[in-house]
């Protein structure tokens, strides 16, 4: 009889507490009536709130398993919490957003837990290979998700771009790493780093890490490798467009920084030029194209693009500064972009979406409370004192100064300074513009009122008091090692 | 036995012909099927380097990758599938409800 190896159960634990819920929901959704179904997001919040509890105690310890390949370190702790954050509130967002949509609700809260899976074997993964498989049972779950509100024709174009792109992308990142197991020898993260260290950097490891950029800037949204995600957020249910824009974005960047700023650390001057090219390219692109939207989720999808040229700066910047802010620019920007993307679906009603930058006219004289969140968020975007946007950008670009990169921060703030152009547009549009859209009240939603006002607390607070949480995510980085 | 390198190679014009009928084709399931037969050229790559440096890595990640891909398979002809019964096309160029 073949005997099993010893598992440590304790480090699979973020893992499979939400695969278990997502079992559990899929299972209970057999026998549910319509009705009740939105039950099962109250399972599926609980789910999650286990899991991100047990990161929370397990923070600052290291369990390997797996011989290595698979380590829940306090960086992926850290990461499981943005991701336990992103699904809690879209699962709020998205109690009465099915109600004014044809999406059924077992599967659909059944596979953003799935995604969620992915996330964190993604955050916790040692090897390449996790990697990947944890990138694919995330992306898998998301090109669902992105076409499943099926009567929609966006919808169903999202799904198939996102599909598409999504698996040729996955196809450059394989290559790229069987073009590091060439070169190394090894798929262990650990190993690889030993023996870059040691070796430096062949052409072949090269091509190979060239590969891998390509791989997770197509996730990440970096340009020019971003030509799907307009479109794929556009035309995606609201709240999966949240889910992706907040969940997705952090795993890749989970991934990606563990890869090349402790992998690959070692040979940090050979990747940083592009890097630093794509950071440019990023910002400046996704700003100077979201200037003239006049949808404002394709705005947010503009916007989120740039906000991946400022993570991407962090990236440059590297060692624990970058590492650090990279972390805690991804908390502060799930909790604005959250709440952006709630007001949107607060706005909007059955059969109309009510996404145009004239939907949101008046909106401030008729729901003084929802502008009032909207104008937080949108500030907060822009990055303006005291709220957490500010402070995140501000331990960025001072990462990029201290470790060198002065002109990399100028043209980060110059970018800062255009994005304030379509941000503040929105606040004018609610404040300034007359205009006839009822939303429906949102006392009628409270869910989605929670979730909101969970953002917009987080926005303000972390901002006000960001030391701790900052202090959190150096420590997190550090445990890298 | 043939060099790594004549496998290397080989595995290298197999990816670009992916990429290129990728690119370059406009059905989407012609599209699906080179990225396919990308993810199939690095198997091939994975699995020459697993022989030259001596180590099961490399044949375990091909496993693994053969199933990530028919995962994939199902839920892309799925949403092709969808695509085709609500538009009636699969042309890559029609699909453009969405432009900036």
């Amino acid at each position: 009889m073949i005997k099993l190896p010893p598992v440590n159960w304790l480090s699979l634990l973020p893992a499979i507490i939400p695969a278990f819920t997502g079992i559990l929901v899929l299972c209970w959704d057999l026998g549910m009536k319509n009705e009740e179904r939105h039950r099962l997001a109250w399972l599926g919040i609980l789910g999650l709130a286990i899991t991100a509890v047990v990161s929370f105690c397990l923070l600052g310890r290291n369990e390997p398993a797996f011989n290595g390949s698979y380590t829940l370190d306090s960086y992926a702790m850290f990461f499981n919490l943005i991701f336990c954050l992103a699904g809690i509130l879209t699962f709020l967002m998205s109690i009465q957003y099915l109600h004014t949509s044809d999406i059924h609700a077992g599967e659909y809260y059944a596979l953003i837990l799935f995604a969620i899976v992915g996330m964190v074997v993604m955050a916790a993964a040692t090897d390449l290979v996790n990697i990947f498989l944890g990138l694919e049972t995330m992306s898998i779950a998301v090109y669902v998700l992105a076409g499943i509100w099926r009567q929609r024709l966006q919808s169903n174009e999202a799904a198939l771009k996102y599909f598409l792109l999504g698996a040729f992308a996955s196809g450059f990142l394989l290559y790229g790493i069987a073009l590091l197991y060439g070169a190394t020898g090894s798929i262990q993260l650990g190993k690889i780093a030993m023996h870059v260290n040691e070796h430096g950097a062949s052409t072949i490891l090269l091509i190979g890490v060239a590969m891998l950029i390509v791989g997770f800037g197509f996730k990440v949204a970096a340009a020019p490798f971003h030509v799907w995600t307009p479109d794929v957020y556009e035309g995606a249910p609201t709240t999966i467009t949240a889910f992706m824009a907040v969940g997705v974005k952090a795993a890749a960047f989970a991934a990606f920084a563990r890869v090349f700023l402790h992998t690959l650390g070692g040979i940090h001057g050979q990747w940083e030029g592009i890097l630093w090219v794509l950071a440019v390219l990023t910002m400046t692109v996704g700003n100077i194209t979201a200037l003239v939207q006049n949808n404002v989720k394709r705005m947010l999808a503009y916007s989120s693009i740039a906000h991946a040229g400022y993570l991407l700066v962090a990236m440059v910047a590297g060692k624990e500064l970058g590492g650090a802010a990279l972390m805690y620019y991804l908390v502060a920007y799930g909790l604005m972009n959250l709440g952006a993307f709630g007001v949107i679906i607060a706005v909007g009603r059955r059969g109309e979406p009510n996404e145009e930058f004239a939907d949101f006219a008046g909106l401030g004289f008729r729901y003084p409370l929802l502008a009032l969140a909207m104008t937080v968020f949108m500030l907060s975007l822009t990055g303006i004192p005291p709220l957490v946007g500010f402070v995140g950008k501000f331990y960025i670009f001072s990462a990029a100064v201290k470790a060198g990169y002065l002109w990399l921060a100028v043209i980060g703030v110059l970018n800062s300074v255009i994005s304030a152009y379509y941000y503040i547009r929105v606040i004018v549009s609610m404040y300034m513009h007359e205009g006839d859209k009822v939303p429906e009240k949102l006392s009628a939603r409270p869910a989605l009122a929670v979730a909101i006002l969970i953002a917009a607390v987080g926005t303000i607070w972390l901002g006000v008091f960001p030391s701790a949480s900052m202090a959190l995510s150096r420590l997190s980085f550090l445990a890298l090692g | 036995m043939a060099p790594i390198s004549y496998h290397l190679i080989l595995s290298g014009i197999l990816f670009t012909i992916g990429v290129m009928g990728v690119l370059l084709r406009r059905n989407t399931i012609i599209i699906f099927m080179a990225i396919e037969l990308m993810l199939n050229a690095v198997n091939l790559s994975f699995v020459a380097l697993a022989r030259h440096l001596g180590s099961m890595d490399g044949q375990l990640i091909v496993l693994f990758v053969m199933a990530v891909a028919a995962a994939e398979a199902a839920v892309g002809l799925a949403i092709i599938l969808m695509v085709f019964r609500n538009k009636e096309t699969i042309n890559a160029d029609e699909l453009k409800l969405m432009r900036w």
